[in-house]
């Protein structure tokens, strides 16, 4: 194939993408570091380090960190045991698993109110069989819960994806060698499936860092995340150069964070 | 399989479309629209319905859940509303920005209808009123339950006890908190001295651990429920929350509270004038204010539409119409752009404790 | 004895990814309005929900919005895809580059970004806007799905085709495209499913008047979620839920990976990055 000219089908994407994608965080840009009258500034961005701020970029960061530790905790075995059973109930289980992707992510964030109530379904049934009920709605429990629900299927696939492609004769061959499962474990199967694990983390880590969706609807209120913070700025405060200025911010860990990605590929080509 | 799948997929997302076959959004520009931006549940839908039916012009409806939400989005430019429904504060905020323009009183010959004193209190945010029309009114208080709460409740104090820890609900927004703070202590509900605000949002900090949840609307729902003890809710609340659920109760506490009025404006950009003042006319009809009262349950500056109100105990009600000389009520007034932003922060403060 | 621990882990993950979906299905039966007792089994909601103006009309915006932006940006996607087979490398990596940001990206940012695009441009905010962001947000995923095959293509049935004598463009739409095909709708598929359950991004690019579903509920959540909602949802829910099982049913685990690839969000790029693929 070597008409270049046929290069120009690319051009459309090629404006929209500028347009679309790079003018607008240009735009961010722009505004994080002019103040309303639009002289420059750094003020926006390093209002970071003023008290509320800091306090919810670090409440953010702790959050993200603890979801996605806890969704590895979970997605790890739950992928081993998905690709021991047999070919065709694990298509039937991972189908399973994505399904609840298909109901409005806010409704179901907005379902653990109910469930997490003081009067809700869990103290329901904890009243019921005469147990002391339990308060975690409005509290960090409860946001920590509702980040780990959403994101866990973003941990899940790409680890079974990874684990499910590791070749069978290659633990075969380990436990021949008279390796345990555990041994097999540690020396085989994590290692082949680090692609999936570092993929799994940074799709769980970005979103918990800035969401305030699941932070407003589980939190109450009460605990005020980074994402929040940009949103009342916007919403609420019609700040838009402060606003820009923490998105400014935001922007670092996500560039970190494709740096990652961009590495490990690289190193997975090799 | 996959393609069968998606083949599947496809003719289910084209049937959607055919059932679905009408306006994709509601930016019609015609002449017969009238944009309207409205607190949230603050209207009866049978009366955008009737205002359609008898006038042939579509009403394009959005809501809101706070002023400060509202504020940016009319100053943007970008949301082009033809007529909204802000708070006594606000109006003046909007008006001193040069957000509003007159409204012509000329063509709303139903204003007659509503009662001496709303105007006379509209005077303080807009003077002359010459761009507000009051559409609802009341005040902020204590909702509580009885079956949980069994002392006398009449102080804002009641919502620092210990004894309520996780049972108390306060309003997420900033002028209210800060108000229920202001008055406990003593102070203006529009102080705007560093120290008695500093002050203002210690209490708040340290009231902020027995505090259950920072809400607005969801006050209503949650006291129905039996969700928790104590909320600080607006009065046109508490009737409907009596009816839904009768344990309830609405105070005014002793160190007095904030007394509003949601008027309707016309902001500067609105494109349909005309029909916004045939809005503002229909809503001042004695039949449609009483319908409205009806499904809000927020006391009605409109003196005949009041007088439609079959049940004396709420036409009467001292929630609803309380005597205001018995109180120390104070309306918000705007404070500045610089007092405003200050706030917010120390509002922000409060939050992220 | 491993195998009995590793069911009841499980059924406990199951149970957690089920019971709020649980709750709402329960919920848009409960004749009580309030959603902290039951008050009888009814249907009402379901038949006040096809009744309910509001409901329905953000309902028809979601599915037209996400109709219409996954076939746009299907259109731009393979288009671009072809154009890059023609191009340099480096070329090429630039294109993909960015192709990752909005991936990558927190959707915060990227709503943030489009709002200030917007008004520093003075455009009225409104369905255009929150179209124009979710082609925007769906390119992408076309991109992503279409690329690695692209890469598995084999070039000389096409050349073989323009030996004969075919014009490029019949050539393109003869041999090509038929073996594309799978991958463009998977790719189509994937930007409606992000599309209609995006909340962020429509959050910050909406106008007045303009509901989709997820912002609806939004602001329900907030005065409190009319059950009919429950009532949309479960309905929605059932009719993927029937959709996937029947399509599965026969060629029952065939070829489980792709029916994931058709379904999931961001598995495009777990599968791209997987094969080395992002650029």
């Amino acid at each position: 194939m070597n008409e270049r000219r046929n290069s120009f089908l690319a051009a459309p994407y090629l404006v929209w993408s500028i347009g679309f994608i790079l003018i607008p965080l240009i735009y961010i840009l722009y505004f994080a570091f002019t103040d309303a009258s639009g002289t420059f500034t750094i003020g926006n961005v390093s209002a970071i380090i003023s008290y509320v701020n800091i306090r919810a970029l670090m409440l953010s960061i702790l959050f993200s960190i603890a979801s996605t530790f806890i969704c590895l905790l979970l997605a790890y075995p739950l992928c081993l045991i998905l690709t021991t059973v047999t070919s065709s109930s694990s298509a039937f289980l991972s189908l399973i698993f994505i399904l609840p992707m298909w109901m409005n992510s806010l409704l179901r964030t907005f379902a653990w109110q109910n469930i997490l109530e003081r009067k809700g379904v869990i103290n329901g049934i904890l009243l019921f069989l005469h147990l002391p009920p339990l308060y975690i709605i409005n509290k960090p429990p409860a946001i920590l819960l509702g980040m780990v629900y959403d994101f866990l299927p973003f941990m899940v696939l790409p680890i079974y994806n990874s684990v499910s492609r590791i070749d069978k004769d290659l633990i075969n061959a380990g436990r021949d060698l008279g390796a345990d499962y555990f041994q097999i474990l540690k020396g085989i199967i994590w290692p082949l499936s680090l692609p999936g694990v570092i993929s799994g983390i940074t799709m769980v880590f970005v979103p918990s860092l800035t969401t305030f969706v699941i932070s407003d609807i589980l939190g109450g209120g009460k605990i005020l995340l980074i994402g929040n913070v940009i949103e009342q700025l916007f919403t609420q405060d019609s700040d838009w150069n402060a606003g820009a200025g923490l998105s400014a911010i935001l922007m670092i860990f996500i560039v970190f964070s494709m740096i990652i990605t961009a590495k490990y590929d690289r190193e997975d080509i090799s | 399989m996959i393609k069968k799948l998606i083949s599947v997929l496809m003719i289910l997302s084209l049937s959607f479309m055919m059932i679905s076959c009408g306006h994709p959004d509601g930016t019609a520009s015609g002449e017969d629209t009238l944009y309207v931006y409205n607190w949230g549940e603050y209207i009866d839908p049978e009366v955008l319905t009737m205002f359609e039916e008898e006038t042939g012009i579509e009403v394009i409806y959005d809501e809101y859940e706070t002023n400060e939400i509202m504020y940016p989005r009319i100053e943007a430019g970008a949301v082009v509303y033809d007529l909204v429904c802000p708070s006594d504060y606000m109006i003046s905020k909007m008006r001193e920005n040069g957000l509003l323009q007159e409204i012509d009183m000329d063509n709303i010959p139903n204003l007659k209808n509503i009662g001496e004193d709303y105007w006379k209190n509209s005077e303080e945010f807009d003077p002359g009123n010459r761009y507000s029309v009051p559409y609802v009114w009341g005040t902020v208080g204590i909702l509580y339950n009885k079956s949980m709460v069994h002392e006398k409740v009449d102080s804002w104090k009641i919502l620092w006890d210990e004894k309520y820890k996780d049972e108390i609900l306060m309003q997420d927004s900033v002028r209210d908190a800060f108000m229920v703070a202001e008055r406990l202590l003593g102070y203006s509900m529009n102080t705007t001295d560093e120290d008695e605000l500093q002050e203002a949002k210690e209490l708040l900090m340290a009231q902020k651990p027995i505090v259950q949840a920072y809400v607005v609307d969801q006050v209503r729902d949650k006291m129905i429920g039996n969700e928790a003890a104590l909320g600080v809710i607006y009065s046109g609340e508490a009737i409907y929350t009596q009816r839904e659920n009768p344990d309830l109760e609405y105070v005014i506490p002793k160190e007095g509270t904030n007394v509003w009025i949601d008027s309707w404006v016309i902001p500067k950009n609105a494109r349909h004038k005309k029909n916004a003042e045939k809005f503002i006319d229909f809503l001042c009809r004695p039949d449609i204010a009483y319908m409205n009262f009806d499904y809000i349950t927020y006391s009605t500056p409109n003196v005949p539409g009041r007088e439609l109100i079959e049940d004396e105990d709420i036409r009467n009600s001292p929630i609803a119409y309380p005597v205001l000389s018995d109180y120390e009520l104070e309306t918000y007034i705007y404070l500045g752009e610089k007092a405003d932003r200050h706030l917010n922060d120390l509002w922000r403060e409060v939050k992220s404790y | 004895m491993k195998s009995f621990f590793g069911k009841m882990y499980l059924t406990l993950v199951l149970i957690f990814l089920y019971a709020p979906i649980a709750t709402l299905m329960i919920l848009s039966f409960n004749q009580s309005k309030s959603r902290s007792h039951w008050g009888g089994f009814t249907l009402e909601w379901y038949t006040g929900l096809f009744e309910n103006e509001e409901i329905m009309a953000a309902f028809r915006t979601t599915i037209i919005l996400a109709f219409l932006s996954a076939l746009i940006a299907t259109i731009l996607g393979t288009a671009a895809c072809t154009g890059m087979q023609f191009m340099k490398k480096r070329e090429r990596s630039f294109i993909m580059g960015i192709t990752n940001i909005p991936m990558l990206n927190a959707d915060i940012v990227t709503g943030v970004s489009l709002m200030l695009l917007f008004i520093a441009s003075r455009v009225s905010m409104g369905f255009s806007t929150v179209l124009l962001s979710h082609i925007t947000f769906n390119i992408p995923y076309v991109i992503l799905s279409v690329m690695p095959r692209y890469r598995e293509l084999n070039r000389s049935t096409y050349e073989a085709a323009l030996d004969l004598g075919a014009e490029p463009v019949y050539a393109f739409f003869r041999v090509v495209l038929p073996d594309l095909m799978s991958a463009v709708l998977s790719g189509f598929l994937m930007s409606f499913t992000m599309s209609l359950d995006d909340f962020i991004i429509t959050h910050f690019t909406q106008g007045p008047g303009f509901d989709t579903l997820s912002t609806k509920i939004y602001s329900e959540v907030k005065k409190g979620i009319n059950p009919e909602v429950y009532a949309l949802s479960t309905i929605m829910f059932l009719t993927v839920l029937v959709l996937l099982f029947f399509v599965n049913y026969k060629p029952w685990g065939k070829q489980p990976t792709g029916q994931i690839k058709v379904m999931t969000k961001r598995e495009v790029i777990v599968s791209s990055s997987g094969r080395g693929g992002r650029l």
